[in-house]
């Protein structure tokens, strides 16, 4: 023995080839385990790089779309006409530009008696600037600014409008008192999309004939635009800086291609976080996964790791011939995870088509794709390192006794290490996806109160069992029982890993549901589905006498007011802009209100705090704030409210809230005066009936165009039906993003049972083989998993409407009222599935002869 | 090359300390061969533990090959086991993930020495497995693992040999066959050998035969072999 032996000089360590090499040597025979660790992963990234992949190509396509989207360089609006007194600055300010008058009309296609809803926008000059402004025929874009100028019957007519009364270019129709004929086919417009040309439909009639229209009316809801172009050297946002005071001061709206950048940007914001939301939930089962599936795989390689101790490897040695496994499936995992998140971010945009402002170009996001991947890596690093650091510990004295137990009681200080770089991992995370630190933070202290719940809940559910064992219960219940604590036992890991999947699960149906909820609109019973309104104080006897001479009920008749606030307590809008301590929604200040007057509360409404609205003795008006708007603006009873009625200033004081239900087809208010203030305002009328089908409907629009043409008539069910397509567009995506969720949960509950499995199987045969049948283990194995599954799940349903709870109140600022048949169903599948994979880990025990299952555990 | 002294190790139990291993002394020189015996449960395998650095004693002081192993951290005690120490089990603890050649090569990469599959293969050769390199543990029978886990025990030219019940779990004509090559690798390379084992047969075929019962020496004789052989220096 002196040959080849002694080629063999002891010098360096092995070096990280060597590590590299076991790794992939020990992987050999391992992969199954690893597939299962690898699955964990997938979903997660998939749904992440999904979400984010399709965010980056919206909020690219806005950015390259967005002069297209506004159509002009700069837009001023107003509810008014344009003060005189600004007109010579608005000359000034540039002098390519356009003036539009916007308003809501029924429209009538004398041809067939057509009567619709729709958009007038009476157009004067060259708007739009950018942007493809499509018409058939190509022509008769030409054709229409030609007729502005010449005063020519001319309009432009949306898609949707003509194909819905079957009228073609060169048909006419009546718009107030005048005919037009129809020059072209609108196909898209910058800055509408399909979903706000379904609703309404726009026509574009010449600046120049609106007067004769005889449309506009004072206390109609018109909105006034102007459009200017500017050459491309200019900075439009500097060059409207100086001017803004004075445009707030009359209530004058700026847009620029900046601003709508944001905009856009910001209302698309909502639907991108709550989908992120979801993906993470995703994410985070599957870091329950990895951790479950590490453990069990560390269970599996300790007899080697003692082994490689013994023949001289260090603790770290071990530790990381793993940890570049797992490093290396989690890389695999998150390359196949956003591979197929990436075929799920081509294809959301398909999905929603038309609901979105803008044409998203479809590109593979490299940006998304490389963050799913590091975050993949990451997260099979972070979760598998916590069992992965019992490896270090590993005595090499297991070699000689397999039932050495090492002496565990000294806490490992690196674990909390790990412990605290996956707290910063989820804060860090949370706060990318909401880029908020208070929600961020509220989401990870959830989300490890959740955990702390869990483990407690587990740790006790143990230490009862034990305390109270109820020793008269028949064998099984006391075998399936004492499962629960002894030795080895896995109940604090499934209570933790079932009831966190249930948690997110169920906290993610809350949540889809405040969403949609938010959204829907009761359509049926005895509810109104016709409503009239612009109707002007003095046409309103005449409307009523029409609808009631067709037999149909008069279900409501409101007045309508609109004003801005202009003040709280005295302060400006100014004011509360430079002191941001105080937490006022800007758009208290921006958003044009809608106010009736009546002294009692109808039945959409219930009384909260304080009075209905009443006239003070000094004649200031006591009013009444719906409960959730008096919130956010953080009032109290008795502060004072200034609103500018179209010019006038009018104070009140707030002496009443109510709660509404939003839900009911009625006129809602978020203000209600009290009745002899607004009186003499400029106001128009309201009107709520019900037809019973569509020919009367026809005959009822048909009259009023011709008796009433500034009334519009809303038909509520083509309304319903649009806003019905669009939310189903909406719950497809949560609910296909949410499949994510729920697949990647069913597999981190297999791999948590699997892990009790190497636990459970030894067990089992040794009781099969003292004599006990199939059906005493069959049912011990089920009282067992049965306990466990029921105590997780409800445990993270408990949590969960707590969460959901929290989130409705601070994140999405609603009402929540939880529906809990559904997650009583969770909770009863949760527990069947348990008990279910249970049984099937077991059914080697089962099925096989006791010693052919010991033989194969042992290999 | 191992020298013991009063070595004692006790756990705690149920609240009350156990001794399982009390003040037991011995030195053994360079290529001297020494067996363990003793009933079941009588502290053998926790003094072979001890020995070998695979445990720390409560009290008393090991010396390996002139290092004092009480004052070592577990990392430092692996890596002179790596140097020095090799090991065969009663059930071989092969890595059932590693074929028998790279099973034998493990110490010897452990060492940094990164072209030692000749060595290896010439190993398994001497064991009489040298066609049988590539397969898994799973695929040998239990004489041809526990010769694999011989030919790992002398690649890394161990200083000292701890053998834990060698042939406990094979059948006689296995057994004759690995004890042949494990007494017969051991006078080749010179190793001091150190074996546990219930078999006096087996421990006969050393020099020197310590008796243990309920963890003290109860005998420390020495066997007719002794005269007979020679360290091979």
């Amino acid at each position: 023995m002196s040959g080849p032996v002694n080629d063999a000089l002891p010098s360096a360590r092995p070096g990280v080839g060597w590590l590299w090499r076991m790794a992939w040597r020990d992987s050999r025979r391992s992969r199954s385990r690893l597939l299962l660790f690898l699955s964990a992963i997938v979903l997660g990234i998939a749904a992440l790089v999904g979400i984010n992949g399709f965010g980056d190509n919206l909020a690219r396509s806005i950015d390259e779309q967005a002069r297209e989207l506004v159509g002009a360089d700069l837009v001023l609006s107003s509810s008014q006409p344009f003060p005189s007194a600004l007109q010579p600055t608005l000359r000034k300010l540039g002098r390519t530009r356009s003036d539009e008058v916007a308003f809501s009309s029924l429209v009538q296609f004398p041809k067939g008696e057509g009567v619709r809803l729709a958009q007038v926008r009476a157009l004067t000059g060259g708007f739009p600037y950018y942007g493809d402004w499509v018409v058939e025929p190509a022509a008769a874009v030409a054709t229409f600014r030609q007729a502005s100028a010449d005063k020519q019957r001319v309009a432009l007519v949306d898609d949707a409008l003509l194909v819905q009364f079957g009228a073609q270019p060169g048909d006419s129709i009546k718009v107030g008192n005048l005919t037009f004929q129809i020059a072209g086919r609108v196909r898209k417009t910058p800055g509408q999309s399909e979903f706000t040309a379904s609703i309404a439909p726009t026509v574009f009639i010449p600046g120049a004939l609106l007067a004769q229209t005889g449309l506009v009316q004072r206390g109609s809801r018109i909105q006034y635009r102007r459009y200017y172009q500017f050459a491309s050297t200019i900075n439009v946002d500097q060059l409207i800086k100086p001017l803004e005071p004075q445009f707030d001061k009359v209530n004058i709206d700026s847009d620029t291609v900046a601003s709508r950048k944001k905009q856009t940007g910001r209302s698309f914001a909502d639907l991108t976080r709550f989908l992120n939301l979801v993906a993470f939930v995703a994410l985070l089962l599957g870091c329950v996964g990895v951790a479950s599936a590490v453990s069990l795989y560390v269970r599996e390689k300790i007899s080697a790791v003692a082994v490689l101790r013994c023949l001289g490897a260090s603790g770290w040695q071990a530790l990381l011939i793993y940890l570049l496994q797992i490093a290396l499936m989690g890389l695999l995992g998150a390359i196949i995870g956003a591979t197929i998140g990436t075929v799920v971010q081509l294809l959301l945009p398909k999905v929603f088509a038309g609901f979105l402002p803008v044409a998203v170009s479809v590109a593979i996001s490299w940006k998304a794709v490389a963050q799913g991947v590091l975050t993949g890596v990451l997260v099979a690093v972070l979760f598998a390192l916590l069992p992965l650091l019992e490896i270090r510990r590993v005595s090499p004295l297991r070699t000689l006794r397999a039932s050495y137990e090492e002496n565990t009681k000294r806490a490992d200080p690196l674990r909390f290490v790990v412990y605290g770089l996956i707290v910063a991992f989820i804060t860090g995370f949370a706060y990318l996806q909401t880029r908020e630190w208070k929600q961020a933070l509220g989401f990870a202290t959830g989300l490890l109160v959740a955990f702390g719940a869990l483990a407690g809940l587990g740790y006790l559910l143990r230490r009862v069992v034990r305390r109270y064992f109820p020793s008269s219960w028949s064998y099984v219940w006391r075998q399936g029982l004492a499962n629960l604590y002894r030795p080895n036992n896995q109940t604090i890991t499934l209570t933790v890993s079932i009831g966190l999947g249930v948690f997110l699960l169920a906290t993610l149906y809350l949540l889809q549901g405040l969403l949609l909820g938010r959204v829907q609109v009761a359509g049926s019973g005895n509810q109104p589905n016709l409503v009239l309104f612009d109707i002007q104080p003095q046409q309103r006897a005449g409307v009523v006498q029409l609808v009631k001479s067709r037999q149909l009920p008069v279900l409501q008749q409101v007045p309508v007011v609109t004003m801005r606030l202009a003040a709280i307590n005295g302060r400006t809008a100014s004011e509360f802009k430079k002191d941001s301590t105080r937490g006022v929604p800007k758009w208290a200040f921006s958003r044009e209100y809608r106010v009736t007057y009546r002294d009692k509360l109808i039945s959409s409404e219930k009384l909260d705090l304080g009075r209905p609205p009443s006239l003070g003795a000094d004649g200031t008006p006591r009013i009444s704030i719906e409960e959730g708007y008096f919130k956010r603006l953080k009032l109290k009873l008795g502060d004072t409210l200034t609103f500018n009625v179209q010019g006038l200033p009018l104070t009140t004081i707030v002496s009443g809230t109510r709660t509404v239900d939003w839900s009911r087809v009625q006129t809602n208010f978020l203000v209600v005066f009290p009745s002899g203030v607004l009186e003499a305002a400029p106001q128009f009328y309201v009107l709520m009936t019900r037809v019973p089908n569509n020919n009367v409907l026809g005959g009822v629009q048909r009259e009023l165009v011709r008796s009433f043409p500034n009334v519009s008539a809303i038909d509520l069910g083509l309304i319903l039906k649009t806003l019905d397509d669009i939310l189903s567009k909406i719950s497809f995506v949560i609910r296909f993003m949410a499949l994510f969720s729920i697949a990647t949960g069913l597999l981190v509950l297999i791999s948590s049972v699997f892990v009790s499995r190497y636990q459970r199987v030894k067990e089992s045969v040794l009781l099969r083989t003292l004599g006990a049948s199939r059906r005493q283990i069959l049912r011990i194995t089920l009282v067992e998993y049965a306990l466990l599954g029921l105590l997780a799940a409800i445990a993270g349903l408990v949590l969960s409407v707590f969460a959901g709870w929290a989130l409705a109140i601070w994140v999405f600022e609603v009402s929540f009222v939880p529906n809990l048949g559904p997650l009583l169903i969770l909770a009863v599948v949760t527990t069947g599935l348990t008990m279910l994979i249970g049984l099937l880990n077991s059914r080697d025990v089962l099925t096989r002869p006791p010693l052919e299952v010991l033989r194969s555990e042992a290999g | 090359m191992l020298k013991v002294e009063n070595l004692t190790k006790s756990y705690a139990s149920g609240g009350r300390s156990l001794t399982v291993l009390e003040a037991v002394s011995f030195e053994l020189h360079a290529g001297d061969t020494f067996s363990i015996v003793g009933p079941s449960g009588s502290g053998k395998t926790t003094l072979l533990g001890l020995c070998a650095g695979l445990d720390r004693a409560s009290s008393g002081s090991v010396w390996l090959n002139g290092i004092q192993l009480d004052n070592l951290n577990e990392d430092q005690r692996a890596a002179v086991r790596n140097e020095h120490v090799g090991f065969i089990f009663q059930n071989f603890q092969l890595l059932p993930t590693l074929t028998a050649l790279e099973n034998v090569l493990v110490p010897l990469e452990l060492r940094g020495i990164s072209n030692g599959t000749k060595t290896a293969q010439a190993l398994l050769e001497r064991v009489g497995l040298g066609g049988r390199g590539h397969h898994y543990p799973t695929q040998l029978s239990g004489g041809e693992q526990q010769r694999v886990s011989l030919a790992r025990a002398f690649a890394n030219q161990p200083k000292i040999l701890f053998a834990d019940e060698p042939t406990g779990n094979l059948d006689a004509d296995t057994s004759a066959t690995v004890v042949d090559l494990l007494f017969g690798l051991n006078r080749e390379a010179g190793t001091t050998l150190v074996l546990v084992t219930h078999d006096l047969e087996l421990a006969a075929k050393t020099q020197r035969v310590v008796r243990i019962k309920g963890g003290s020496v109860v005998s420390d004789s020495l066997t007719q072999r002794t005269a007979a052989s020679t360290p091979a220096q």
